[in-house]
């Protein structure tokens, strides 16, 4: 074999691999058969069902709930301690940036039995609120780890030349640190945002009756629901995930 | 009012590394006065207390009579020039200007008004709306001092506000600064490590060297006296001579004895008495060059010696001159057409004469210092230099 086909031949099975199980998933949610196999022709026959499925509805609304709180606490107390991160130095600080760091590396089904047994121990009852505190603290980690590279090549002598024009400290901050930084923090909360809208593994441990989330319903509909629905309700997911991480991707590459 | 801005007694150190030692200065109001001297040397640290970035561990900063070296910086009337000029890169070349008005809650339209006269001044008014990613280098100079002028500072704080600029550049801002000096009059304080430009631009300068002041005084003052090798050197090029104090002449001369040289008669305006120590400097545009030995003159100083190296610089030519053990710089200066002489060459032996008040001598001398006439002058301090900003916001990162 010429030294040059190694190299196409990796490229086209990367690709196949990569992408023809969501192609496939794709095309299928249009597939009007019941069943995978054959192409019966084109419908939405899957996506109007989607949309008459109250549990879905249901699922969705659980969904959007954790991801917007979770991503919105996230994105407060990932900003501080990414602040807190660089603001201070100390050998203390390597701990935090340990503990800030682990969520990210840690199998998630580790934190996810954890987290279940921290609740349990707690007392609190499992639901909506103990899946966003779950996802809250996977998410701190990301907004930290983006806002805290924002902060590395900030500028910041442009709070003392705001100090110096005459701000207060907190001027300062809202007129020149927040707008400049604003979209590092929003980066990092879409980045959440994302991360708690498709989490399972966490959200399957902590989550209790009523509390169903997307990911969690799709997994239960392919024990005993309609696999063409899954298809569908799937390329739904995957368009908003995939709006979100170009959006967030053109807030990080926007440098000010 | 006379002083105006009063430093007395600074301390400020970094850890172990003392930036400022026991700094008193007094500056006039309306003048230009420039902090010099090599990186490290303390310059910035002083700058930035008088802005209020850092706080002296002992001494205090008095500005019109009154105490602010505890003020936080928002409430000192001084204002800053960075070095990077910290156009705030969100905002407009106008709202940049106008930001420290409207943090001040002013009345819009007197803002607008005084943006404007900004920018005129600034010569930008055509760049107004443009952000600072898309003007100059020489433009955001330019808003900077605006930005800083138009909040009226009793002082404005230039820290080394021409490094980032190039040579061509860095000239023209210069007769820029000075202009808009002229037109405000505002005392300035001006930081930097080239000589040249706090020569042509200040009223006086104040030398500095590991966190002290070497010496104050007037450009040409500084040039023309230095009280340490360590100015001499580090303003210009000199030849330094070691010697003793042999005897008196007259009332206002000593005769020197330097190896090497027949008795050289030098001014004697430090009090040196008869038998001490001494070291000579003499500049190398202040000698004469000839091959005739020249007309006899009490007060000039005359010795043999050899060209070792020749550097024509169309203005001026370079000679360097051996005599005994110590090699001269000389420059000569070209008044006449020069292709009508035969200049001298090299290996000519050749008379090297210098009148009495040329020369100077050193109250301290450091043969360290000599080397500092070989290092740019942005290199020298570098070994040696603490990181001199270390604010306390800036910095890198924990892990």
């Amino acid at each position: 074999m010429k030294p040059g086909r190694i190299p196409r031949a990796t490229l086209i099975l990367v690709l196949l691999f990569f992408y023809g199980p969501i192609l496939i998933l794709a095309v299928s949610s249009f597939n009007a058969s019941r069943f995978g196999g054959s192409w019966d022709g084109f419908s939405l026959r899957w996506y109007r069902q989607l949309f008459h499925d109250r549990a879905v509805w249901d699922a969705l609304r659980n969904t959007l709930i954790v991801a917007l709180v979770s991503t919105t606490a996230a994105m407060g107390l990932g900003t501080t301690a990414a602040f807190a991160l660089h603001r201070y130095r100390s050998r203390l600080q390597l701990w935090h940036y340990g503990l800030v760091y682990a969520p990210l590396v840690i199998p998630d089904i580790l934190m996810g039995m954890s987290l279940l047994l921290f609740f349990v121990s707690l007392r609190l009852p499992l639901g909506l609120l103990s899946i966003t505190l779950a996802h809250i603290t996977f998410c701190i980690s990301y907004v930290a780890m983006v806002v805290l590279a924002r902060l590395q090549d900030f500028d910041f002598s442009l709070i003392e030349a705001a100090l110096d024009l005459g701000a207060s400290r907190w001027t300062a901050i809202r007129h020149v640190l927040l707008p400049l930084l604003a979209p590092g923090v929003l980066a990092g909360g879409l980045l959440a945002f994302t991360l708690s809208v498709d989490d399972f593994v966490i959200t399957f441990f902590v989550a209790g009756p009523g509390s169903t989330t997307l990911p969690i319903y799709i997994y239960s509909m392919i024990k005993h629901g309609s696999p063409p629905m899954i298809n569908a309700l799937s390329v739904i997911l995957l368009a908003l995930t995939f709006i979100v991480v170009m959006l967030s991707q053109h807030l990080t590459e926007k440098r000010t | 009012m006379d002083d105006f801005l009063v430093f007395e007694g600074l301390s400020k150190s970094f850890g172990a590394v003392q930036a400022v030692a026991q700094v008193s200065l007094t500056v006039r109001q309306g003048e230009i006065f420039s902090l010099l001297g090599p990186s490290g040397c303390g310059k910035t640290t002083l700058l930035r207390m008088v802005a209020g970035f850092e706080t002296p561990d002992t001494g205090r900063i008095l500005l019109g009579g009154e105490d602010i070296t505890d003020l936080p910086p928002n409430r000192r009337k001084v204002n800053t020039i960075f070095q990077n000029y910290a156009l705030f890169p969100h905002l407009s070349v106008r709202e940049n200007i106008a930001f420290g008005r409207r943090v001040a809650r002013q009345p819009r339209a007197e803002i607008e008004r005084d943006v404007d006269r900004m920018l005129e001044l600034i010569q930008m008014e055509a760049y107004a709306d443009r952000r600072p990613d898309e003007i100059s280098g020489g433009q955001k100079q330019r808003v900077a001092v605006a930005r800083a002028l138009i909040n009226k500072p009793r002082v404005l704080l230039l820290d080394e506000p021409l490094a980032a600029l190039d040579l061509k550049l860095r000239q023209h801002m210069l007769m820029e600064l000075d202009l808009i000096h002229d037109e405000v009059g505002i005392t300035f304080l001006y930081v930097t490590h080239d000589q040249g430009e706090a020569m042509s631009l200040s009223d006086r300068i104040a030398v500095m060297n590991h966190g002290r002041i070497e010496q104050t005084g007037a450009p040409a003052e500084i040039y023309e006296a230095p009280r340490s090798s360590f100015v001499a050197a580090f303003i210009g090029d000199t030849n330094f001579f070691d010697g003793v104090a042999s005897a008196q002449s007259g009332a206002d001369y000593l005769r020197l004895t330097i190896e090497g040289f027949p008795p050289v008669l030098c001014y004697n305006d430090k009090g040196i008495s008869v038998g001490a120590p001494v070291n000579l400097s003499v500049r190398p545009e202040k000698f004469s060059l000839s091959r005739e030995e020249p007309a006899a003159d009490p007060l000039r100083n005359v010795v043999r010696g050899q060209v070792e190296d020749v550097i024509y610089m169309g203005a001026q030519t370079k000679y360097w001159v051996r005599v005994e053990a110590y090699r001269l710089a000389v420059t000569l200066q070209h008044r006449r057409f020069a292709l009508d002489e035969k200049p001298i060459t090299w290996n000519e032996a050749v008379w090297v004469s210098w009148h009495a008040d040329d020369g100077f001598m050193l109250e301290r001398y450091s043969e360290a210092d000599e080397e500092l006439m070989n290092t740019p002058p942005e290199e020298v301090g570098e070994e040696w230099a603490p990181e001199e900003s270390e604010g306390d916001a800036a910095g890198s990162p924990a892990p």
